[in-house]
């Protein structure tokens, strides 16, 4: 134990709550924090408060506090999770909160990763949408009720916040391989009628490091704030890359 | 670095025991087709090894691997499913197959370990 | 390249469900009462349904068996590329040849 001790004067009588942050960058140490134990805070409190009262150096991502903008994803106890819905009853461990980065991302500083090769696999998986219609024609008129409508919807909300892509396995042992949030980001443009470069997209979703290195662990399913799914997303991909191979395509 | 083994879930350990289970047989299979092979050099070589196997020592690890071929195959069958069927909602990835495969090895064990002892 | 082994897998797969099926209720049949050659080899030889079972088994088991170990030796063992797909291949073949011949000595006319 050559962890570091630092304390904020307590502002409430009794518990503390022990925080085990990583700081530095690929290299780097835990420092212990202790804090005032509230009744009522999320995990990003606690970030917050530490780096307002103790560590000004702290360095960490967030935007909106309230679930929205995916930006202040970490590793909590072990589980990557959205700091600002974690609430720090629910996820302590004897009173401890070990904060890090987001896995299988690089390191910059204290809690926070280059997302950058991240949003590149959106790009490299045909993530990008591209339209046929002008501003001059009317609104596309896409029936809510059609079958892949549903399909895209049911995975449409994803915010881009690294939580799958952390928890997944495959990523940590195949550094090609795109990942679960990039794969149902194309799963939700090939069932877009909208989209003039489906083909494209499933070429890409279909290509080496695509939907074919999967292994069905359900890691991204397990640990998605919003409930989706990119395991079902994937499995899609599965089923068209079985018409694909079957029609000759490769 | 890595996310803690508590922290698994179902799906992930249904792909352990798939991957594991697949490792083990395969490791097997070229000792069991070499096995086989002595039939070529006459019965007498194979019933020696037969014996061999006979001992409960080798009987336990056969018994294994007939338990987790049953398991790979009952998994298996479940991520044919997963992959290539439709699914039932958007999170219904089938989990409860998990516990019936480890069922099904479960009972071709039970099965495999009678018909050994009544003889 | 993953497409087509990736489905290979899946597609000797679903070859491999009902085979073992069997497999494992031969197996269960079998070892009551204790395993010897003779019998075995009664069963067996110049069978030319058990050859043809066991042979279709031998081929899918060595395609699906390589398939897998080359994915283990990429992601577990972090091989290069090149020399997972040259191992997954050899083992492959290796088993092909091994499990071919385990079926000839077995089911052969020869005895």
């Amino acid at each position: 134990m050559n962890e570091v001790e630092r304390t904020v004067p307590a502002t409430e009588e009794g518990r503390s709550l022990t925080v085990r942050i990583w700081r530095g960058a690929q290299d780097g140490e835990f420092v212990s924090y202790a804090v005032p134990w509230r009744a009522n805070q999320t995990v990003l409190d606690v970030v917050t408060e530490i780096q307002r009262r103790i560590e000004p150096a702290l360095a960490y991502r967030f935007s909106c506090r309230v679930g929205v903008c995916g930006s202040c994803a970490m590793t909590v106890n072990g589980k990557p999770r959205w700091t600002c819905r974690s609430h720090v009853g629910h996820v302590h461990e004897d009173g401890v909160l070990t904060l890090e980065p987001l896995r299988n991302l690089p390191r910059i500083k204290d809690l926070v990763v280059d997302m950058s090769g991240f949003f590149d696999k959106w790009q490299q998986a045909g993530g990008r949408f591209s339209g046929t219609a002008t501003r001059h024609d009317p609104p596309a008129a896409v029936d809510p009720y059609s079958r892949k409508r549903r399909l895209a919807d049911a995975a449409i909300e994803c915010i881009n916040c690294g939580v799958c892509h952390a928890a997944c396995d495959v990523v940590a042992w195949k550094p090609d391989y795109l990942g679960p949030a990039a794969l149902n980001r194309a799963w939700t443009l090939v069932n877009d009628e909208r989209h003039a470069g489906a083909r494209d997209t499933l070429k890409r979703a279909l290509a080496d490091g695509g939907c074919c290195a999967c292994h069905t662990q359900g890691g991204c399913m397990a640990h998605c704030p919003l409930g989706l799914s990119p395991t079902g997303s994937i499995a899609g991909l599965k089923r068209l890359a079985l018409l694909e191979f079957f029609k000759g395509g490769r | 670095m890595g996310l803690r083994s508590a922290d698994r879930h179902q799906a992930y350990l249904a792909f352990l025991g798939h991957r594991i289970s697949g490792l083990a047989l395969a490791f097997f299979l070229p000792l069991h087709f070499l096995v086989l092979g002595l039939a070529l050099e006459g019965q007498a070589r194979l019933d020696g090894l037969l014996a061999f196997a006979a001992m409960p020592a080798v009987k336990a690890a056969e018994w294994a691997l007939v338990v987790l071929l049953a398991l790979h195959l009952g998994l298996g069958l479940r991520l044919l499913a997963v992959e290539f069927l439709a699914w039932p909602g958007a999170r219904g990835a089938r989990l409860h197959w998990i516990g019936r495969a480890a069922g099904f090895a479960l009972s071709v064990g039970l099965v495999f370990l009678w018909s050994i002892l009544r003889g | 390249m993953d497409l087509r082994l990736f489905m290979l897998q899946r597609l000797t797969a679903a070859v491999l469900g009902p085979l073992v099926l069997v497999h494992l209720g031969l197996i269960l049949h079998a070892v009551r009462g204790g395993l010897t050659a003779q019998e075995i080899l009664a069963r067996t030889q110049d069978n030319a349904w058990w050859m043809a079972f066991y042979g279709l088994f031998v081929v899918a088991a060595a395609v699906h068996a390589g398939i897998g170990v080359r994915n283990v030796l990429l992601e577990w063992l972090r091989l290069p590329r090149r020399l997972g797909d040259a191992l997954g291949l050899l083992f492959g073949a290796a088993l092909l040849v091994l499990g071919v011949r385990a079926v000839v000595a077995v089911g052969g006319a020869w005895a």
